[in-house]
C-alpha cells in the first residue's frame, strides 16, 4: 500500500479561532498524509479539533472568527490554503468534496433533490448539456443504491428518510469524480441498521472508484470497521498516528489506552469499565507541557513543562509521548506527578 | 422470587393523526402498542430499539408524563392507573427519571442548589434546614463538591451536568429510575464515568433501573435483562448474557451484527437488512418485521407472532419459534 501516490497532504496545519479570550487554538500543528484508495481515519472526542480539520482542507471554517494562521495543505501540487475563494470554488465539491452528519440541514428543503442534484453538476462542469446532466444524475443515485431515481429525483430532502437522504448527499459528494472524500460523522444521526448501510456503501465506493476517505468519527467501533490507518487527536494535536490493526492491538499513548478501555464491548460483559479521570480541556487552556498530563496517570515531570513530539515508535506507527521517547530517562528516576 | 417492583402488561399508546379543515382524526400512530414485561427489585431493565421504536414513550408512560391508552401497571403492589393526580404525584416520589439531554433538562436561570432542592420542597421531604445538607450529601455522592451548588448550570461540563440530573432523581430516594439515553450525548470517557457512577449507586442504594439506549455496548454492560423493541412491540427479551450471545429474533440478530465493533481483528457474518423502518401509522401487518426479515415465511404477513417464552426467562415475538414453544 505504501507505494501508492499521496493525494493530500496536510502539513503543520494552524487553525484558531478570535474570540474576545484572545486566540483559541482548535487545530494546532497538524501533520498527515492520505494516499489514493485509503481510508484514513480521525478519531476522537468533542473539541479535539477533528471537524475543524476538515473544514481547514474545505476551506469552510467560518471566518472571522476562525482563521488557518499556519501550515499547508497540499492537494495536485497547489497549497489550498493559499487560493483564492474563486478558485477554492473548483477544488470543492469537484477534486475534495465532503459529506456531513446531518443531511437534513445540508440539503435546501425548498428545492427537489433532483434540482439539487443538477445544481452541483452544473456548476463544475459548465458545457455539459441538460440531457447530460440528467444522466449524470441518475448515474450517481443509482450507484448509492437508491431504488427509482428518476421518480425520487422528483421528491423533497423531507420525504426521504435519513438513511436515504444520506444516500443522496453522497450521490451529490460524488458527481464530479473526487479523489478524496471527506466524511464528517456520515453515520452518527442514524440508527444502527442503517449506519450499517451506509458504511458498507462508502467502503465498497472507495474500493471500486479508487477514492480516497478521510473519515472523522467519535465511534472507535466504526473506525476499526472501515479505516485502514488512523489518527487519534487531543486538544488540537495528534496524539497517535498508525495502521488500525496495531492501534486497537497495540495502543501506546495513554489517551489512546485510556479511550479504547472506556467502550463497553457488546460482545462481552466488563465487571467496570476504565474511565479516564477528569474532563476534556476547554481549547487554549493548556498552554505549556502535554495537553492530557493532566488527566494520564503516567505524567511526570517532563510532561507539564515540554511540549512532546510525535515518536516513532514502530514502522509507520507514531506518538506524542514522553514515554516513547528514547532520550527519556528511566522509569525509576522520573518524578511521578500527582493527577 | 417475590412479587416485582413493576408489573406492565399490554400497554398501549396511540397517538392521533388530525387532518383537515375540521381536525379529524384520520389515523392513528400505534408508538407503543402491547407492551407487558416485569422489572424485579434491584435489576437493571435495558431497552433497546431505534428511533421510533417507542422506547421513549414507554419510559414516559411509566413515569405518567403520558397517560397510556390503555393497559396495566402495577407498582409496588398498586395499580398507578387508578391513582388520582395527588396519588400519583405521591407516587412519583419512587419513581424518577434521568433525561438525556443535560443542557436542556435543567434549569438555566437557577442555582444547582435550587434545582436539587425543587423535588424535595415539591414533595414537602425533610425540615428546610435539613433540605440544605441533603443537597450538599447528594452533590458529594455523584462526584460533586459542594461548593457546586451555588453555580449555574452553564457553569459545568456535559458529565457533571449529567451528575447534577443524577442527583436531581435522587433527591427522593426513589425506588425506580429511569434513565432515558443518560449517557448518548456523552463522550465516551465521560460516559464510562456516568456508566460507573450509576453502578456504584445502584449497588448502594438498591436501585432499580429501567435504562433506555440505542447503544448496544452500553446496554449490555449496565443491564441484567434487556428487551428489545421494534415500532412499538418487544420482539425480544431475556437475561443480557443469553439476548447478545444466543439472539433468537432476526431483528435482534440484524440489530447486533450492525453494530460496528471496536476491532478490527473480528471477523463476523453480517446480517444487513435492507430498507428502513415502517412507518408506524401505518404498520405492516402481521409481524411488523417481516418486510425487512431475511427468513419470512407464508404466515409472517397474515399472523401476529405472539410475544411468549420459549425457554426459561427467554421470551420472542416470531414464528420461526412457534413449535419450540412450552404449551
Amino acid at each position: 500500500m505504501g507505494e501508492k501516490k499521496v493525494v493530500l497532504e496536510v502539513k503543520g496545519l494552524k487553525t484558531s479561532f478570535f474570540t474576545d479570550d484572545g486566540e483559541v487554538p482548535a487545530v494546532d500543528n497538524v501533520d498527515f498524509q492520505i494516499r489514493q484508495g485509503e481510508v484514513l481515519g480521525i478519531v476522537g472526542e468533542s473539541g479535539c479539533g477533528k471537524s475543524v480539520t476538515s473544514l481547514s482542507i474545505m476551506g469552510l471554517v467560518p471566518s472571522p472568527p476562525g482563521k488557518i494562521t499556519g501550515g499547508e495543505i497540499l492537494f495536485q501540487d497547489k497549497d489550498l490554503t493559499k487560493l483564492k475563494e474563486k478558485q477554492m470554488r473548483q477544488v470543492r465539491g469537484n477534486d475534495v468534496a465532503m459529506i456531513f452528519q446531518e443531511p437534513m440541514t445540508s440539503l435546501n428543503p425548498l428545492f427537489t433533490i433532483g434540482d439539487q442534484l443538477r445544481e452541483a453538476v452544473k456548476i463544475h462542469k459548465r458545457d455539459w448539456s441538460k440531457k447530460q446532466i440528467q444522466e449524470r444524475a441518475v448515474e450517481m443515485m443509482g450507484l448509492v443504491g437508491l431504488p427509482r431515481p428518476e421518480a425520487l429525483m422528483k421528491n423533497y430532502p423531507h420525504q426521504l428518510s435519513g438513511g436515504m437522504r444520506q444516500r443522496v448527499m453522497i450521490a451529490m459528494a460524488l458527481l464530479c469524480d473526487p479523489k478524496v472524500l471527506i466524511a464528517d460523522e456520515p453515520t452518527t444521526a442514524l440508527d444502527v441498521t442503517i449506519q450499517a448501510q451506509i458504511l458498507k456503501l462508502i467502503k465498497g465506493l472507495n474500493d471500486r472508484l479508487d477514492m480516497a476517505v478521510l473519515m472523522i468519527t467519535h465511534d472507535l467501533g466504526v473506525v476499526a470497521e472501515t479505516c485502514e490507518r488512523v489518527i487519534v487527536m487531543y486538544a488540537g494535536k495528534v496524539v497517535e498516528e498508525g495502521p488500525v490493526r496495531t492501534i486497537f492491538k497495540n495502543p501506546q499513548h495513554p489517551y489512546t489506552k485510556g479511550l479504547l478501555a472506556s467502550v463497553p464491548d457488546m460482545r462481552f460483559k466488563k465487571d467496570r469499565l476504565y474511565s479516564i479521570p477528569g474532563n476534556v480541556p476547554k481549547p487554549g487552556t493548556i498552554k505549556t507541557g502535554c495537553k492530557f498530563a493532566a488527566r494520564c496517570e503516567f505524567a511526570f515531570d517532563r510532561c507539564l513543562v515540554e511540549n512532546p513530539e510525535l515518536y516513532q515508535t514502530e514502522e509507520a506507527h507514531q506518538t506524542r509521548c514522553f514515554l516513547y521517547d528514547e532520550k527519556e530517562v528511566k522509569p525509576d528516576e522520573r518524578t511521578f506527578v500527582k493527577s | 422470587m417475590n412479587e416485582p417492583l413493576l408489573r406492565v402488561e399490554g400497554l398501549k399508546k396511540y397517538f392521533p393523526i388530525r387532518s383537515g379543515l375540521f381536525s379529524r382524526v384520520s389515523g392513528q400512530v400505534k408508538a407503543v402498542d402491547d407492551v407487558s414485561f416485569v422489572v424485579n427489585e434491584g435489576e437493571t431493565l435495558g431497552i433497546v430499539g431505534e428511533s421510533g421504536c417507542g422506547k421513549s414513550t414507554t419510559g414516559r408512560m411509566l413515569m405518567r408524563l403520558l397517560d397510556p391508552t390503555e393497559g396495566k401497571m402495577q407498582f409496588n403492589g398498586k395499580d398507578m392507573m387508578k391513582l388520582s393526580d395527588s396519588e400519583m404525584r405521591a407516587a412519583r416520589r419512587d419513581i424518577q427519571m434521568v433525561f438525556q439531554d443535560p443542557y436542556a433538562s435543567l434549569n438555566p436561570r437557577h442555582t444547582v442548589e435550587r434545582i436539587l432542592m425543587e423535588p424535595l420542597n415539591v414533595h414537602n421531604i425533610g425540615k428546610p434546614e435539613d433540605r440544605k445538607k441533603k443537597v450538599y450529601d447528594l452533590l458529594e455522592i455523584v462526584g460533586l463538591s459542594a461548593y457546586h451548588a451555588k453555580r449555574y448550570p452553564h457553569q459545568f461540563s456535559g458529565g457533571q451536568r449529567q451528575r447534577i440530573g443524577i442527583a436531581r432523581a435522587l433527591m427522593t430516594n426513589p425506588k425506580l429510575i429511569i434513565a432515558d439515553e443518560p449517557v448518548s450525548a456523552l463522550d465516551v470517557s465521560i460516559q464510562a464515568q456516568v456508566l460507573n457512577l450509576m453502578q456504584d449507586l445502584q449497588e448502594e442504594l438498591n436501585l432499580t433501573y429501567i435504562f433506555i439506549a440505542h447503544d448496544l455496548g452500553v446496554v449490555r454492560h449496565i443491564s441484567d435483562r434487556v428487551a428489545v423493541m421494534y415500532l412499538g412491540q418487544m420482539v425480544e427479551l431475556t437475561d443480557s448474557e443469553t439476548l447478545y450471545d444466543k439472539p433468537l429474533h432476526p431483528y435482534t440478530q440484524a440489530l447486533l451484527s450492525a453494530v460496528p465493533v471496536p476491532d478490527p481483528e473480528f471477523e463476523r457474518e453480517q446480517v444487513v437488512i435492507s430498507g428502513d423502518v415502517p412507518s408506524p401509522a401505518n404498520p405492516p401487518s402481521g409481524c411488523r418485521f417481516h418486510t425487512r426479515c431475511p427468513f419470512r415465511m407464508d404466515i409472517c404477513d397474515k399472523v401476529v407472532p405472539k410475544f411468549a417464552e420459549v425457554q426459561s426467562g427467554h421470551s420472542v415475538a416470531c414464528h420461526l419459534y412457534e413449535e419450540s414453544r412450552p404449551q
